[in-house]
């Protein structure tokens, strides 16, 4: 899960406070592991230093949580470019997909078109696989059959969440 | 690679429900392309449009240079006799005929002499790692045998495209994986086309390429650069 891009996907739904991200981060994204106050702000701080991100104003008081952040062209170019790009297939991506489906409905953007994106990378990964496992050694086809295995795995979890955009969709936009 | 079978715009109802609405997808020569879907959304539809089994409402069918969608019946029975094959899930083989005669009925209907026709099917045996089933009937083969007997004979008469429904839909696993095996390797060997359904990612995984059949439409995504 990349905490930095969640972060930016959260923040280009809407400007927020700190504690609104951590608390949106961590009623969808967190799922038993908080994220810690101190790991949100200096993410926003590293954030705010690379460009992405800018604090649009500041209440009057004191402390990190009076400040408001707005996500750049920058920040916004770069979670652009993060929902589009298929995530390596490699077993065990089902955080990772998730976190790019949710947003993607949060920001009203087409999450079929990333899970066919992303179907179309697994199934060429499968592909090389089974080339493998037609043309290799025994041992060579039982490795390639453990991680054809999972990567089917992660496919019919694409078909399942493909079925249930529309109520995703209303769960996570209410 | 050039284009050898195309589905343009093909739409396809069954009485009021439609099953196609506006598929196209293209094949080149010797490739070998899985149509993927969920259950329902047309993807055997589209196969069958593709083969001349049946005709599209609308759209055009294009074999090589030939117009499918405007042929009549007798043509459309010709044509899949003489240039394609078929491998299908269930139910393939004549009882009454031994594995042998199976495999060489392309040839017969045909025109092929027995005398021609069952030494040629029996070369298949060899092939696919069925020796000595020559002389069973269906009912005395394995699921695995039988659709390998299914594959021979979709692939005898040495069509330029085999269709190919759901071939590993009724085997376990490794069996399924056997035949797919024995599919491409066979299909590349004569640059035989092959156009599979199936909704296993497993066993398109066996294809060069795929593309998704939903709600009666294809969805070819961008392919990977390798």
């Amino acid at each position: 899960m990349s905490v930095p891009l969640t972060l930016l996907g959260l923040l280009e739904r809407e400007p927020s406070h700190g504690y609104d991200l951590k608390r949106d981060y961590d009623a969808f994204f967190g799922r038993g592991k908080p994220l810690p106050f101190g790991q949100v702000y200096s993410t926003l701080s590293r954030l705010g230093r690379d460009g992405k991100v800018v604090i649009s104003d500041v209440a009057p008081g004191s402390g990190p949580d009076r400040k408001r952040y707005i996500i750049t062209d920058l920040g916004a170019t770069e979670v652009e470019q993060w929902l589009t790009q298929p995530v390596d297939p490699e077993p065990h991506l089902q955080t990772v997909l998730f976190a790019k489906v949710v947003l993607a409905l949060m920001l009203d953007r087409p999450a079929d078109e990333y899970l066919d994106t992303q179907r179309s990378a697994h199934l060429h990964r499968m592909r090389e696989l089974t080339e493998i496992k037609r043309d290799g050694s025994l041992v060579d086809a039982l490795l390639a059959d453990h991680g054809l295995y999972h990567l089917e795995a992660d496919l019919r979890w694409i078909e399942m969440t493909g079925a249930r955009l529309d109520a995703l969709r209303k769960a996570v936009r209410p | 690679m050039s284009v050898v079978i195309e589905a343009r715009d093909v739409e396809f109802s069954f009485g009021q429900t439609p099953a196609l609405r506006g598929a196209s997808v293209s094949v080149d020569a010797g490739e070998i392309l899985a149509i993927m879907g969920p259950s329902g959304s047309g993807k055997s539809t589209l196969l069958h449009c593709l083969a001349g089994i049946l005709v599209p409402d609308s759209g055009e069918i294009i074999f090589d240079g030939a117009r499918v969608h405007a042929m009549t019946e007798t043509q459309r029975s010709s044509l899949r006799r003489d240039r394609f094959g078929f491998v299908f899930q269930f139910g393939q083989l004549v009882p009454e005929l031994t594995a042998v005669e199976n495999v060489a009925l392309p040839l017969l209907l045909s025109g092929v002499h027995r005398k021609q026709a069952l030494p040629k099917a029996s070369a298949w045996f060899a092939r696919l790692g069925l020796d000595g089933l020559e002389q069973r009937r269906s009912g005395e083969l394995s699921g695995g045998q039988a659709q390998r007997v299914a594959l021979a004979r979709g692939l005898v008469a040495e069509p330029q495209v085999l269709f190919a429904d759901e071939p590993t839909g009724a085997l376990d696993s490794l069996t399924g994986e056997e035949v797919m095996d024995l599919l491409v390797g066979a299909a590349r060997e004569q640059g035989t086309t092959v156009i599979l359904v199936t909704h296993e990612a497993r066993i398109a995984a066996y294809a060069d390429r795929e593309v998704m059949v939903r709600d009666g439409r294809v969805n070819a995504p961008d392919r990977i650069a390798s």
